[in-house]
């Protein structure tokens, strides 16, 4: 029954994945097409309001500019909203202003489509916060992201100067996609349960006739783009484990085929803007098969269960249900874990630090190589600067200075990749050793042994993948983990999304070498394999010291 | 051929290598290889721990300190080594040429004497005389004059060539040397800015700048280096939460194994080592991008006469007219050539004797051979018996034979017209007032070019025939040759004109080119090769001159190119894909005294964990010396298509990559284990 759970929805996915990327190529081919007729006239009506008169390409710089600039305005918007949040509106259940590193921390959190949360949602914010700062940001970083992917795979694919407009996009972004995918997906929930309220917090009496607290609050709304946008912030602290965000399996599936489908649709966006789906499919294939050597990991981890309490005659049948919802069983709960790391959104419909420790580990290295789906574009973006490092490395093979997409791959790009690539490491690497070397660090870190450098570790990842799951079990709420994650948040999506917006920009300009039969291709199986290998050994090797110590040897001394 | 210049290695010259590799230990010289910089470094820091174990707490560990220290300086002297051996074969060459530069005084020109100065003095522009026996002080053009020149200090080329005032054979090379005759030459070039000079610090090796890709190699190179090191110091910490105390030789033991020393050592010899293989071919290239550029070639334009084809018209078949037959026409033919030293002439005999024709040679003995003159347009031979045969141009023979009262056969128009169509030029033979049949001439291409051009499409590379014939001639041979495209009735702007379209559509084209009218098209050209034989003009404009003046050379200068980021590519396939095997070894051998269970991971079954670190970083020593080789010859290479190539070289050096370490790893711990 487990496996068939997990064909299924596979199976939804890749049938999803060439109508929802034709759409999405249409809504950024920037070619008259029959949505204008639909989009057209409320999107004219937004340029006007916002005074974007006319929608001229960009250069890298200037896109990069306005993204950096649009964001920086609403962080400094959400942050008074959270800190001011008492004085505000919407605030039935009379909740104080948010402290300052917290906010500091939830701000850039959301921003980065991060969705690390240091606060729980039913005592830390108001509905308005909610709805103004959480929501608002779960559309608009999701917006972002999706923007620069579509920018970075534009000037991957075409001629010119320019990469698109960031405004246009980012509109379209929430007016063709986001918008009415999420209002679907709400009304869907709201059928299925999940609850749509403005209402205080209910208080009802037990049988035994004690007071009993049920939070509520506008939870649909949220969960919808929470998942469509690969945030995963939950509207409450346990996140879409909680009856109310993901009451039952098919809201379960809703929510894992919303967070997936977009990311998984992107390779294909990128094959059509490529005028070659061949290479879209390869990509695919690359984050398909690596998805599911980490999801039959972690599924078969838990079936087996642990084996210390296996041992003590415990019913192994069911695996390991430490930390697991009854209503998903251990496939749904493998499965959605494997999604929610993948496509880096971070809502956990388990508790993942109960995870067993090979179980665990699947969704710490889908973070560390954020190129498995990965979050809103940014998993394409990264898969496809795996792809030009394995040109790069493997192209010169043929004899041939490397090229890919029919333009050479030079110092420039390189240096722009090794920074990319040297960021994630090192704001992964660095805070976990600082964090495990300092009072402060260590304080919240509530395991001993290799569980706790696992903690430690996954806070970390989880921050510079932008993906936003905790390994809960940590006492995240204290200054040091709320700026140093804030700050790997930070990092974690600026650098490499400004540097592979300036790859884009220098291969924009390049002149294309044409393609002969002494070219590198890069849209066959062998490329395939190619960009597997290099992911692994390029992304993974680079963690394996620190995985050895976390996960494995927590695994081989489980006894 | 000069046979010193060519020489691989020679036992001097690994002892200077030797020598050099210590020289080079010299951290700032260092520090232009980050890579192989971080293991010096490495080296130091263990070097003090040895030496001073007091200070750092590390008395029980001297030995294998020690032990690690020397491993690792010898990583660092075997990659200089490399670097070294590479450098060296270009500085033989320098010494050479040096010799040839010692020493000469000019006689200069001034008013209406001659003034006696070293050559050294000369400048741009001034004129020299050089009489038989002397050496020519500097680059220039003839002003006037014609003399044979040795050039065999520059080509190794020991038949003098001719040289005269104006055309395309006026540019002579300083250092080579005047064997008959009388030149004057303008001076063309500065001290130190000479053919020569710049050839010395080429192969010296001086000037050398690292070309694009190398510099991109070398920015992934150097952020993996950081990134290991930040895995390796971060690691410490992170061990001491659990208790685990790494100790720092073992820290820096992992981390040069990580990083990816063995193409970080052999970079740069594999750099050298490309340019020389084509300074041995005598190629001259005036940079290491253009080697590279000549990998990447998609177009190559060829001149048809000299490149694909011989040049001279070759008998290729006898026509017979009249009712005669074919055995008597190439009789008759072959006792007209008899005496003729012509290569038309010299090419029936060898058509006779290809087809094992007969004939009757005594008929010739006693004749009187009558020369070509361009007046007659024929040639022939008075036989003793007063009987005169000729063989010449169709209409000149026609004559000739009807001055004689003789007849034209009927079907000679045709026959004759019928070749011409196909693109050959008919000789008429006749004897006295009668007109045997024709001697078909033809443009032959030159033997193997066929496959080489089928090789070049295998590549990926389009070839352009450019030559003055007309359409139809140009058409027969662009077949016969198997070129891609060809221009007939090209003139030299045409060239440039393809370039430029080829060039539009993102192409690097390749072209070879000996004239002053090709030095524009020869600068265009991604890669233009100059013949030495050509004007001073076309050389400077080429980025490669080749010394043996062979056009179709630039076909092996394309193969040199595309060896050339073979090998880079495959080394760093095969150095990195070593990083799991060697992951392999040491991190369970870090772990297994605090965390026995660890020895799960170790799946080779090393010894202990000392051996299994010493193990895996001797392997990461040994493999570059033993790489060496294959470094400095290239990796071998077939024209097949992208593909396969990669394929193939993916095999060898992806998955060798991976599985070499494991082996050797496992066959060196089986020793080291008899000791630790």
């Amino acid at each position: 029954m487990g496996i068939l759970q997990l064909v299924l929805v596979l199976a939804v996915l890749v049938l999803l994945v060439k109508p929802l990327g034709t759409y999405v190529y249409h809504v950024f081919s920037n070619e008259p097409n029959r949505m204008d007729r639909v989009f057209g006239p409320v999107e004219r009506g937004i340029y006007r309001l916002i005074g974007l008169k006319r929608r001229d390409g960009m250069t890298w710089k200037r896109y990069a500019l306005s993204f950096l600039l649009t964001n920086i305005v609403l962080v400094a918007l959400s942050y008074l909203i959270l800190r001011l949040q008492s004085l505000l509106p919407l605030n039935p259940n009379k909740i104080g202003g948010m402290e300052q590193t917290l906010t500091f921390n939830t701000v850039i959190s959301f921003i980065t489509n991060t969705n690390l949360q240091h606060y729980s949602g039913e005592t830390g914010l108001s509905y308005f916060s909610q709805m103004a700062v959480i929501i608002m940001m779960m559309f608009t970083s999701a917006a972002t992201g999706f923007s620069v992917a579509i920018a970075f795979v534009r000037g991957l694919t075409s001629r010119g100067r320019t990469i698109g407009n960031f405004f246009e996009d980012f509109v379209k972004a929430h007016t063709r996609i986001f918008l009415p995918f999420a209002t679907v997906i709400t009304l869907i929930l709201v059928a299925l349960n999940v609850p749509l309220t403005l209402d205080p917090t209910l208080t009802v009496t037990t049988l035994e006739g004690a007071a009993q607290h049920i939070a509520i609050g506008p939870v649909a709304a949220l969960e919808s783009i929470k998942h469509l946008g690969t945030n995963g912030g939950g509207f409450f602290g346990v996140n879409s484990a909680h009856p109310f965000e993901n009451p039952n399996p098919l809201t379960n599936v809703i929510e894992m085929l919303s967070m997936w489908a977009l990311p998984a649709s992107l390779p294909y966006v990128y094959g059509k803007f490529a005028n070659n789906k061949k290479q879209g499919w390869v990509v695919f294939g690359a984050m398909m098969t690596l998805f599911l050597a980490f999801l039959t990991l972690t599924y078969t981890s838990e079936l087996r269960g642990n084996p210390a309490l296996n041992a003590l005659g415990m019913d192994a049948s069911q695996g390991s249900m430490e930390g697991k919802e009854v209503r998903f069983g251990i496939a749904q709960s493998a499965l959605f874990t494997t999604v929610t790391t993948a496509a880096t959104t971070g809502s956990v419909n388990n508790m993942h630090d109960t995870l067993t420790p090979l179980g665990g580990l699947a969704p710490l290295a889908e973070m560390m190589l954020n190129c498995v789906f990965g979050g809103k574009g940014v998993g394409l973006v990264n898969m496809l600067m795996y792809a030009i490092l394995a040109v790069f490395l493997a192209g010169l093979m043929v004899g041939r200075t490397p090229e890919f997409l029919g333009r050479k791959i030079e110092p420039r790009e390189m240096k722009l990749i090794a920074v990319a690539i040297l960021a994630h490491p090192f704001i992964i690497l660095v805070p976990t050793a600082i964090a495990l070397m300092t009072d402060a660090g260590r304080a919240g870190v509530t395991n001993p042994g290799f569980h706790g450098i696992s903690q430690a570790l996954y806070e970390m990842t989880s921050s510079a993948a932008n993906n936003g799951s905790g390994f809960e079990g940590l006492a995240d709420n204290t200054p040091f983990w709320n700026i140093s994650t804030g700050i790997v948040m930070l990092l974690g999506r600026y650098i490499s999304m400004i540097a592979m917006l300036a790859v884009a920009g220098s291969l924009v300009r390049k002149s294309w070498v044409p393609e002969t039969v002494g070219t590198f291709r890069t849209d066959n199986v062998l490329f395939w394999g190619i960009l597997i290998g290099t992911v692994l050994i390029i992304g993974a090797l680079t963690f394996l010291p620190a995985i050895v110590l976390g996960p494995v040897a927590e695994h081989l001394t489980l006894r | 051929m000069n046979t010193t210049r060519k020489s691989m290695l020679t036992g001097p010259m690994a002892v200077q290598a030797l020598k050099d590799s210590f020289v080079k230990l010299n951290p700032v010289t260092m520090m232009k290889n980050p890579v192989m910089f971080v293991v010096e470094a490495g080296t130091l820091v263990v070097l003090l721990m040895t030496v001073f174990p007091g200070y750092f707490g590390t008395r029980d560990d001297v030995g294998f300190n020690l032990t690690v220290f020397l491993i690792l300086l010898f990583t660092v002297l075997f990659a200089n080594f490399a670097e070294a051996l590479a450098e060296g074969r270009g500085k033989a060459q320098a010494s050479a040429l040096k010799k040839t530069k010692n020493e000469i005084s000019a006689n200069k020109v001034v008013g209406s004497g001659i003034k006696r100065i070293a050559s050294t003095e000369l400048r741009k522009g001034d004129v020299v005389v050089v009489a038989q026996g002397e050496t020519i002080p500097g680059d220039g053009e003839v002003v006037e004059g014609l003399a044979s020149v040795d050039e065999s200090a520059i080509t190794g080329e020991s038949a003098p060539v001719i040289k005269e005032a104006g055309g395309d054979f006026g540019s002579v090379t300083g250092g080579t040397r005047v064997v008959s005759d009388r030149i004057v030459v303008r001076i063309t070039s500065d001290p130190g800015e000479s053919f020569i000079d710049r050839m010395i610090s080429l192969v010296e090796g001086a000037k050398r700048q690292k070309t694009p890709n190398e510099l991109a190699l070398n920015t992934l190179l150097t952020s993996l280096t950081i990134i290991f090191l930040i895995v390796v110091v971060t690691l410490s910490p992170i061990a001491k939460f659990v208790g685990i105390e790494l100790q720092v030789p073992v820290l820096i033991a992992l981390l040069v194994c990580l990083i990816p020393t063995t193409i970080g050592g052999l970079l740069s010899a594999i750099g050298i080592a490309g340019m020389d293989r084509v300074t041995q071919f005598n190629v001259l290239a005036m940079s290491g991008k253009a080697v590279e550029a000549a990998g990447d070639i998609n177009t190559m334009i060829l001149d048809k006469t000299g490149t694909i084809t011989y040049g001279n018209r070759m008998a290729s078949a006898f026509t017979p007219v009249g009712g005669r037959d074919e055995a008597e026409v190439a009789a008759w033919a072959a006792i007209g050539s008899l005496r003729d030293e012509t290569p038309e002439g010299r090419s029936v005999l060898e058509l006779m004797k290809r087809d094992s024709l007969r004939y009757d040679e005594t008929i010739a003995a006693d004749g009187t051979f009558v020369e070509f003159k361009a007046e007659t347009r024929m040639s022939g031979i008075e036989l003793k018996d007063g009987r005169q045969v000729r063989k010449g141009a169709v209409d000149a023979v026609k004559r000739w034979v009807a001055a004689q009262g003789g007849t034209i056969p009927a079907d000679l128009d045709a026959k004759s017209d019928a070749i011409a169509t196909e693109g050959g030029t008919p000789l008429a033979v006749a004897v006295d007032n009668a007109i045997f049949g024709l001697i078909y001439l033809k443009d032959t291409v030159k033997p193997g070019m066929r496959e080489r051009f089928e090789q070049l499409r295998k590549m990926g590379i389009k070839t352009i025939m450019c030559t003055g014939d007309n359409p139809l001639t140009a058409a027969t041979i662009a077949r016969e040759a198997g070129v891609d495209d060809f221009i007939a009735e090209s003139k030299p702007e045409d060239k440039i004109e393809v370039i430029r379209r080829e060039q539009a559509e993102g192409k690097l084209v390749a072209m070879t080119g000996d004239g002053t009218n090709d030095a524009p098209a020869l600068a265009q050209a991604d890669v233009g090769l100059a013949m030495n034989s050509g004007t001073t003009a076309a050389k400077e404009a080429a980025n490669m001159v080749d010394l043996d003046s062979d056009p179709s050379k630039i076909i092996e200068v394309v193969s040199i190119g595309k060896q050339l980021l073979m090998t880079r590519g495959a080394l760093t396939t095969f150095s990195i894909a070593n990083d799991i095997a060697k992951y392999f070894a040491i991190i369970p051998a870090m772990f297994i005294l605090a965390v026995p269970e660890m020895r799960a991971l170790n799946v080779m079954h090393l010894g202990s964990p000392l051996s299994a670190i010493l193990s895996a970083l001797i392997f990461n020593a040994v493999i570059i010396p033993l790489l060496i080789p294959l470094a400095m010859k290239g990796v071998a290479y077939r024209p097949m298509s992208a593909a396969k190539l990669l394929s193939r070289n993916l095999f060898v050096y992806g998955l060798g990559g991976i599985v070499a370490p494991f082996v050797g790893i496992k066959i060196i711990d089986l020793v080291v284990h008899l000791w630790i």
